[in-house]
């Protein structure tokens, strides 16, 4: 408890163990007890050396990017085009102008939408969506179709929480013009057969777009192999800042896709008469960007790159039983979402309780989780149950974590009882 | 008593076990359903009015403890007082609930059963929960035919 601080590469030659040491956040008390932190699906606390990166460029570096001549500049243009070239490496693109820096998944999915809906969907075209969506890959949708005249179709889900597939291909059709998937469920924690659906989906001639999201702290991405058109995700979630993240597109698309939003940066040459737009990436990128964000990325990258992700899976699957197993203890315990390939993420109701007193009364005990409709109410809808509550796992959390929410729920069943 | 307790008090286990005036009114003067968007919690308020005076007053819908026994507690309150005298009640919780501890705050036994529902201010994010159906009953006896929202 007392390394805080320690380097990355310390917790690389001891395992995932170690990693928790990394993680200052993590080292406090709550409530007078220690913190159990099991929001990690909604926003992952940092380690120090993400923390220590985003302080050195504010305090040395700090400059705007691509358009200075002077010292300063520079360095903050190389930090800045540095970390997309850090994110290009790690999920596999092949190359960095296919990497669009954003505010995070939501505002990426919402270029696509905007930008790639608008130059493709018309009437009677339809856009394919699935029922465990989160809002953000369900708003953005609906507001292209209303402007487009497309229509939006949601392929159902079965009482575990996996995708219905035999659905999703009856579903998909000549019509679907695009398919925007989740990944890994932020309130189920299916993990969804992506390969799967992204060569059906092309099959037909669409387009897909994974909501990353909540596969990136979990698993390594491969863009490439996945083969699909488009890949969002959030750094925050991923053990870097908010107000960044990534979308990948393939280069073929970026380029003939219109621009999202006018403003500098973007531009080649502007008269009141004609634009021209800058190549890519920078085509996508209006307006000074959040370049601390990106250089907090980039470290949140570096630490990923020194996690044994095959190890990690072994961790994230071992608590993930054991928290299964631990919960199942508890009295009128409903797990939402037991899919067979799940992430480390367990949504539940338990009793009459509802998740806003569970949620109050875990945190006078040290334990954070989530409640309410996790920004995902058609989930909600589908299991009859008007908010969960979710403790959700990442790579610094540990058995230890469980018994403190198990001791939490207990105290909850005690009061209410 | 620990702080748990002070939020979750007799009082308010109670009227969430057995809330009363639970359930609709047929064809009651005023109908108001009032939402609190950030947590889904939903409720319908019922009230009869007898001239200025609330003659009848139930409610369905569901929520958190504290927000289902909050709405328990108000139409427990509210049935048999005037429009006016439940304008000044609505004043005085909404201060209890959301006042500062050093302000002189309501007189707690004016309050009676109400002051159970005191604890939740020391929870800045369970406020909401405690006022949703006290803004549901102002949009009642004010005639709002709009939904009433904490937002």
């Amino acid at each position: 408890m007392s390394a805080i601080g320690s380097v990355a590469s310390s917790a690389r030659s001891a395992g995932i163990a170690a990693c928790r040491a990394d993680f200052p956040a993590l080292h406090q008390q709550v409530h007078g007890k220690p913190l159990a932190y099991l929001d990690s699906a909604a926003s992952a606390q940092r380690p120090q050396s993400v923390i220590d990166a985003m302080v050195a460029h504010e305090r040395r570096n700090h400059a705007n990017v691509h358009r200075g001549v002077h010292q300063l500049s520079q360095r903050s243009t190389d930090a800045y085009e540095g970390a997309r070239e850090k994110v290009r490496g790690y999920i596999n693109a092949s190359g960095s102008d296919e990497i669009i820096f954003t505010r995070g998944t939501t505002e990426a999915i919402n270029l696509v939408a905007s930008s790639f809906g608008r130059m493709r969907l018309g009437p009677g075209d339809e856009v394919l969506v699935t029922w465990m969506e989160h809002h953000s890959n369900i708003v953005p949708w609906q507001m292209i179709c209303e402007q487009t005249g497309a229509r939006l179709v949601a392929a159902p889900i079965a009482d575990t929480g996996e995708l219905d597939l035999e659905a999703f291909h009856r579903l998909l059709c000549e019509r679907t013009r695009i398919v925007a998937a989740v990944h890994v469920s932020n309130a189920l924690g299916t993990i969804n057969p992506v390969r799967e659906m992204i060569d059906a989906a092309h099959g037909v001639g669409a387009a897909v777009l994974l909501d990353g999201a909540q596969a990136t702290p979990h698993m390594r991405i491969d863009v490439q192999a996945l083969d699909c058109d488009f890949y969002a995700f959030s750094g925050h979630k991923a053990f870097g800042p908010t107000g960044i993240g990534v979308l990948y597109g393939k280069r073929a698309l970026l380029d003939a896709m219109p621009p999202y939003q006018g403003g500098g940066e973007m531009i080649r040459t502007v008269t009141f008469e004609k634009t021209t737009y800058n190549a890519l990436p920078c085509k996508y990128e209006a307006g000074t960007q959040n370049i601390t964000g990106a250089v907090g990325l980039g470290a949140a990258i570096d630490y990923l790159s020194g996690i044994d992700f095959a190890e990690l899976a072994r961790h994230e699957a071992d608590l993930l039983d054991y928290a299964t197993e631990r919960m199942m203890e508890l009295p009128g315990i409903r797990l939402i979402g037991t899919a067979a390939a799940k992430a480390s993420v367990i949504s539940f109701t338990l009793g009459d309780i509802h998740a806003h007193d569970l949620g109050t009364i875990v945190d006078m005990e040290g334990v954070a989780i989530r409640t309410g409709h996790h920004c995902a109410m058609p989930v909600m809808e589908r299991f009859g149950v008007p908010a969960t509550a979710r403790a959700s796992f990442a790579l610094y959390s540990d058995r230890g974590d469980v018994d403190q929410l198990v001791a939490g729920l207990n105290r909850a069943v005690e009061l209410f009882q | 008593m620990n702080e748990l307790q002070e939020l979750y008090r007799e009082v308010i286990l109670d009227h969430n076990r057995q809330p009363r005036n639970f359930g609709a009114l047929e064809n009651a003067d005023r109908v108001v359903e009032g939402v609190n968007p950030l947590c889904g919690d939903r409720m319908k308020l019922y009230v009869n009015l007898d001239g200025e005076r609330v003659s009848d007053i139930r409610f369905t819908g569901a929520g958190c403890a504290i927000s289902v026994a909050s709405s328990s507690l108000m139409t427990e309150r509210a049935k048999g007082n005037s429009i006016g005298e439940l304008r000044g009640l609505f004043d005085r919780v909404h201060e209890m609930l959301t006042g500062d501890d050093t302000g002189a705050g309501p007189d707690l036994d004016e309050m009676d059963k109400l002051a159970a529902l005191a604890g939740v201010r020391a929870y800045p994010t369970r406020v909401k929960c405690a006022t949703l159906a006290w803004h549901a009953l102002i949009g009642a006896i004010s005639g709002s035919q709009d939904r009433i929202s904490t937002e």
